[in-house]
């Protein structure tokens, strides 16, 4: 066990993959002489070399392009865009092109593809390196989709990710990348995919989210203990595949369900995740589901604070939801 | 008549001299193969026995002449009008057929619309609709290669529209910057749907969009084989000698519609068809063939006869095969079904059972 941040986990996780597996290469802006915008990267230049730390040129198209043509050749590219609010020039080759190769080739053309990228708020970083904009890829058939939000996990599902057969979207909190520290095994732990993690038990209320808002919901379930209401917190770590079983469980226990993600609200994730417990666990609700959200609006920059579920938005929202039966 | 498929696949490889009688007189029934393939899927399509197709007739020189300038272990990127390439590099006519009725001998299993093939076994990725997306893939695949130090090339198929596209811009400037073993082979068949080449672009031609990225482009007469072939014998000679990457722009034209949904009369006069006609690949490599002596007009009459006699009895048993089997629908969208696909599958398996739901 190592004391690491998540940035760090994710540094140390890309070096051990590479140093086990020689077809596993890395492709992006700035990754390989400065180490990443957010040194996700660093130091893997100079041990790995040009070959296998490739900078490109400024072209996400390109990038995701030719991670999907160095994958059906056989190679295990990692690709990193550089902030989710930048991967739009690639959304055809992901929509289109790397999501449906198994399929639309009747399984000869696997494409394994992971796709690295910082996204979320908090940074003060304005509608172009803020945006949380998960929902639009967990849309499309053919890509799965994770988020971790503790330093070990970032190592397990990032293991997972490089292992997996199919296109992975690995999101990374850029707002907790250094914020908080964990323990992360030494050795290649793995997290699988599509099983949530139950961050605190509780027979009130189930708070869930993923990402940065994972902690945020932590701190609720604090505050709503000293009120006497008991907090159940999952962490859904993969939206794609999404852990319903353990999902539709914790909502049967505590008969109330508050969702909580920094994207806007209108058909963000939380709207399938609410719609899956309406529908297979609708007789275990006490309460209405709530959706604790970014707004409807596009990222603010000066206002960021006031755009982004806090603890606090957290808290009142579940009292409601405990209140209202 | 050799029947497309029994062929060895890419009798000459780069380094090769030029095309030889045999191969010549090979080539040429590939093309007429392709042709009769065209003619017949152009009317099938309307007897509404198969749903769409894409012509490729005017193009046969251009995608054979390159497809016999490289080898089985190159990876050729189509785009979706490539039935010439997939034929000169092995494949049978009845896994055509087989993909343009989706039945359960379809290799991508009736996933995709009719033309947007893929052939894994002779290293032909599988197409798409969406233009230029192949362009930076085959980038990728020739990136992938030259870290393996495999001595082969990725050759992207495309068309002139593909040039505006974002792929073009983003692969052509990759290749260039990382030298990697490309060839850009766009055929220039002078129409978008109904877009002429000069709404493409105001570029004299469009081999020399190559200059800007740093990497040599050639312009070529699509329509003589030999000087196609010549061009990406030596894109492939210099690509695995590490001299990195090249685009081949083939001047063609594009003798029938974009599509069978499209109308050619809206936008293009016959005059200017006919005067493209007189330069009909076909025809040109028959006249060639003819006076060097290696072909006659007897030889040629029966070589059409027997093509139309193949595809006709080539049709007609993939349209005896059978249905795809219904609960495909749900494999290979992931390696390993997820829940949420079970539980899906197994509802549509529920109402199939109950004979609810028709395939």
């Amino acid at each position: 066990m190592t004391e690491l941040n998540l940035v760090q986990a994710i540094n140390r996780t890309l070096r051990d993959a590479m140093r086990q597996d020689p077809n596993i290469l890395l492709l992006g802006e700035d990754i390989g002489v400065n180490g990443g915008v957010f040194r996700a990267t660093e130091g893997l230049f100079k041990e790995f070399g040009a070959d296998r730390v490739i900078d490109t040129p400024l072209s996400e198209t390109g990038i995701v392009g030719a991670a999907i043509g160095m994958a059906l050749y056989g190679l295990k590219p990692v690709a990193e865009i550089q902030f989710l609010d930048f991967i739009y020039p690639a959304f055809d080759q992901i929509v289109s092109e790397l999501a449906k190769f198994r399929y639309r080739s009747g399984g000869q053309y696997p494409a394994h593809v992971v796709i690295r990228s910082p996204y979320g708020g908090g940074i003060k970083g304005g509608l172009y390196h803020s945006q949380s904009t998960e929902a639009y890829f967990c849309h499309t058939a053919g890509i799965k989709v994770v988020v971790p939000s503790t330093p070990a996990d970032a190592r397990g599902l990032l293991f997972s990710a490089i292992d997996d057969e199919d296109p992975v979207l690995f999101l990374e909190p850029k707002r907790i990348y250094r914020s908080l520290t964990g323990e992360v095994p030494d050795g290649t732990h793995r997290v699988p995919f599509g099983r949530a993690r139950i961050v605190r038990e509780g027979s009130d209320v189930t708070l869930f989210a993923y990402g940065a808002m994972a902690p945020l919901a932590a701190e609720a379930a604090e505050t709503l203990s000293r009120d006497g209401v008991s907090a159940e917190v999952v962490d859904l770590r993969s939206l794609v595949p999404l852990d319903e079983a353990t999902c539709i469980a914790s909502v049967e226990k505590t008969g109330r369900a508050v969702i909580v993600h920094e994207a806007a609200r209108f058909c963000g994730f939380g709207a399938e995740l609410a719609a899956v417990l309406a529908e297979k666990a609708l007789y275990s609700l006490k309460a209405p589901i709530v959706r604790v959200t970014g707004f409807d609006t596009p990222f603010p920059y000066a206002l960021e604070n006031l755009y982004l579920p806090n603890a606090e938005r957290i808290v009142h929202a579940a009292r409601n939801a405990v209140r209202a039966s | 008549m050799v029947e497309p498929g029994t062929l060895p696949v890419a009798p000459t490889v780069s380094g090769a001299q030029a095309l030889g009688e045999a191969a010549l007189r090979d080539a040429y029934q590939l093309m007429v193969m392709a042709r009769a393939t065209d003619e017949r899927c152009l009317m099938l399509q309307r007897q509404g026995r198969i749903g769409f197709y894409a012509p490729l007739m005017g193009q046969e020189a251009a995608q054979v002449g390159a497809s016999r300038a490289l080898t089985p272990e190159d990876w050729v990127f189509p785009a979706y009008r490539e039935l010439a390439v997939a034929l000169a590099r092995g494949v049978p006519l009845k896994a055509i057929f087989d993909q343009l009725l989706g039945n359960a001998d379809d290799a991508i299993k009736g996933r995709q619309m009719p033309n947007h093939f893929g052939f894994r076994t002779v290293n032909f990725v599988v197409a798409s609709s969406p233009i230029g997306t192949q362009i930076t893939q085959a980038v990728g695949a020739a990136m992938a290669a030259q870290r393996r130090k495999d001595p082969i090339v990725t050759i992207a198929f495309f068309g002139d529209g593909a040039t505006s596209s974002n792929d073009f811009h983003a692969g052509l400037n990759f290749a260039g910057v990382f030298q990697c073993p490309s060839i850009f082979f766009c055929q220039n068949n002078q129409w978008a749907i109904s877009m002429p080449r000069k709404r493409q672009t105001r570029s004299a031609t469009l081999a020399e969009k190559a200059a800007a990225y740093g990497i040599p482009g050639v312009l070529v007469d699509g329509n003589d084989i030999h000087a196609v072939y010549d061009a990406v014998r030596e894109a492939r000679a210099r690509a695995v000698a590490g001299g990195g990457p090249t685009m081949i722009e083939a001047e063609v034209y594009r003798f029938g519609p974009h599509s069978t949904s499209d109308d050619p009369k809206r936008y293009q006069t016959d005059q200017e068809l006919l005067a493209a006609k007189e330069r009909d690949p076909i025809g040109r490599l028959k006249a060639e063939l003819i006076a060097a002596g290696h072909w006659h007009e007897d030889a040629d009459r029966k070589l059409w006869e027997d093509a139309r006699a193949l595809v006709s009895r080539t049709f007609e048993a993939a349209e005896k095969g059978k249905p795809l089997d219904p609960r495909s629908l749900f494999d290979d969208v992931f390696a390993e079904m997820t829940p949420r696909l079970a539980e899906e599958r197994a509802g549509f398996d529920a109402r199939l059972r109950e004979g609810a739901t028709k395939s």
